[in-house]
């Protein structure tokens, strides 16, 4: 204890703090950061999303660029080289979206949900906080993986790249960062909705991944009314160059991801204040 | 101080708290007793806002649990399941729960000292023994410095040590003034840890006592007398309201009577006493008694006791 020796007039209380304590949404926020960062899937899981996207888009525009000259001229015609270099968000949104709902059903897996609804019993903090702290994590974290990962694309399609000054570039790049962040809000939100890890994850990819598929057996006239509105097709507009013409404006995409995501705080918020812990 | 008003919990068509009304006093250890499935967890549930009761309602200092501006500092509690993430270590289990109040880390220190827990606070809670997990859980209870306590079977799994270590710090606790209430199944932990007690059966309140007047309300007060003299004692002995019995040639059981005056009548007939020794029903069989009809699963065929 030399420490308190060089400096004895920072004596420690031996007993507790008396000071007036308090729960705030904020010191509720400083909580669920500490908690995030003292769980090793976490970093585990956000490195793989941020390498999911660079890695994805130096190897899809390598494989491009080195398969060039074998590619049909129909390949060339749909060639797009903002996307390519894109392509890892798809692999990303399966991070994001197991992160974001294991960040609530891992504390119901483990009792942990008590412990945290008791030190803040009026519990909607902890749904703000959780999805706000999320949402700036994965934002930061996925715009830069988005730049790196178009830059990196764009350095190995070499002669075919582009630059950041296109048309539609940076709103791509910035597009995916915003749908990667509604992703992971969404996920947190499903997962103190389901509250089961498997059922949060199997519901959160059965939107994004299945639902579309099984649009595409509905009868024409009906898909055009659907499919741009699920989130998956709402998030392409957001980021995507060359869309189909059914497809959402960017910021009706945005705008009905946003809705999505709403809806599933605004669900969360009514269970988790009416449910038994 | 908590307050109990009517408090009832249904889940489905099986009623697990019923209509359960009472007040745990500061200053003393409060046992909290009823068999498994009683509904004590329950009630522990609602008195924290876990559980939203069905109907009635419960207080701590004289405010619903989610109404205070700092709740851990009112009430500090150790719930029976493990409230743990069991990837995360202790340490920093702590600093998060302390983080939601403003509390100091170097009281998150302190608890971790309190309880024993220096050497292993940065391991993964999930490696913990059931001891050191009930450690860890009555740190995050003291966390706040709480005026009133509530422990949920807090001895389950601990070693002797451990649960003379728990009682006396509940007993230490309750005499620096706070409202200390503990669950248990057994009579036994509670006789040596409580001093008032609320005892429950199938939701329902069965007695709210303290354990002396529990232990002479059970006791059927006999006194066992030796006596090379018996059956002239007992003669003297038999009246209204006194019964005696016998089981060997010397030996009298006498319900009715202190054994202060049994002496005082033995010495008036000039008997000579060998023994004189009054026998107090055992805790455990006057909640045996209490509890009987209450026990939610019974074994189909009682051991003759």
């Amino acid at each position: 204890m030399t420490a308190v020796a060089e400096a004895p007039t920072q004596s420690r209380p031996g007993r507790p703090p008396v000071p007036a304590l308090k729960v705030t949404q904020a010191r509720v926020f400083t909580s669920e950061w500490i908690k995030m960062r003292s769980l090793r899937s976490t970093g585990f899981t956000l490195l793989a999303a941020v390498v999911a996207m660079i890695a994805l888009g130096c190897l899809v525009g390598w494989a491009t660029n080195a398969h060039w000259a074998q590619m049909d001229p129909g390949e060339h015609a749909h060639f797009e080289a903002i996307g390519r270099s894109l392509a890892g968000v798809n692999l990303a949104q399966l991070a994001i979206g197991v992160l974001g709902v294991l960040l609530v059903s891992g504390e119901y897996a483990t009792g942990m949900i008590r412990a945290t609804f008791s030190a803040a019993p009026r519990r909607l903090p902890v749904v703000w906080a959780k999805a706000a702290l999320f949402a700036a994590v994965t934002f930061v974290l996925m715009l830069i993986s988005s730049f790196l990962a178009f830059f990196g694309g764009q350095y190995f399609l070499a002669a075919h790249g582009t630059t950041l000054s296109a048309p539609h570039a940076l709103r791509a790049v910035f597009g995916v960062a915003v749908y990667l962040t509604l992703v992971g809000v969404f996920a947190v939100a499903l997962g103190f909705i389901v509250r089961s890890t498997a059922g949060g994850i199997a519901t959160l990819f059965g939107l994004l991944l299945v639902l579309p598929g099984i649009g595409q057996v509905l009868p024409a006239s009906w898909q055009q009314h659907t499919l741009p509105y699920l989130p998956s097709n709402a998030g392409a507009s957001l980021f995507g160059v060359r869309l189909d013409p059914t497809a959402l404006s960017p910021g009706a995409g945005l705008a009905v991801l946003c809705l999505w995501v709403v809806a599933g705080l605004a669900l969360a918020a009514v269970l988790v204040k009416r449910r038994d812990a | 101080m908590i307050e109990a008003h009517a408090l009832t919990k249904r889940y489905g068509d099986k009623l697990a708290v019923d209509a359960l009304t009472f007040t745990v006093r500061p200053g003393v250890v409060t046992g909290f007793l009823g068999p498994n499935g009683a509904g004590k967890s329950t009630t522990m549930r609602m008195i924290l806002g876990l559980d939203q009761p069905t109907s009635g309602s419960v207080t701590v200092n004289g405010k619903a649990y989610a109404q205070h501006a700092a709740p851990l500092q009112e009430v500090g509690a150790l719930l029976e399941a493990r409230a743990v993430h069991t990837s995360r270590s202790a340490y920093n289990h702590l600093l998060a729960l302390a983080a939601t109040h403003g509390i100091a880390r170097s009281r998150v220190d302190d608890v971790i000292d309190l309880v024993g827990l220096q050497d292993v606070a940065r391991r993964r809670a999930g490696g913990f023994s059931l001891g050191m997990g009930q450690r860890l859980g009555i740190a995050s209870a003291l966390l706040a410095n709480p005026s009133t306590l509530i422990l949920d079977e807090p001895v389950n799994g601990l070693d002797p040590e451990g649960i003379r270590w728990i009682r006396e710090l509940l007993q230490d606790l309750a005499a620096e003034g706070r409202t200390v209430f503990v669950s248990s199944h057994l009579m036994s932990e509670m006789a040596l840890t409580a001093e008032h007690l609320i005892i429950v059966g199938r939701g329902r309140l069965i007695a709210d006592t303290s354990v002396a007047e529990l232990i002479r309300g059970a006791s059927t007060d006999v006194v066992v007398v030796r006596t090379p003299q018996a059956a002239q004692l007992r003669d003297a002995l038999v009246g209204t309201d006194v019964t005696v019995s016998s089981t060997e040639q010397e030996l009298l059981e006498v319900t009715g009577l202190s054994a202060s005056r049994i002496g005082e009548i033995a010495r008036d007939l000039g008997v000579v006493l060998h023994e004189l020794t009054p026998q107090h029903a055992s805790l455990e069989e006057a909640f045996m008694d209490m509890t009987r009809d209450d026990v939610e699963y019974q074994a189909a065929t009682r051991s003759a006791a």
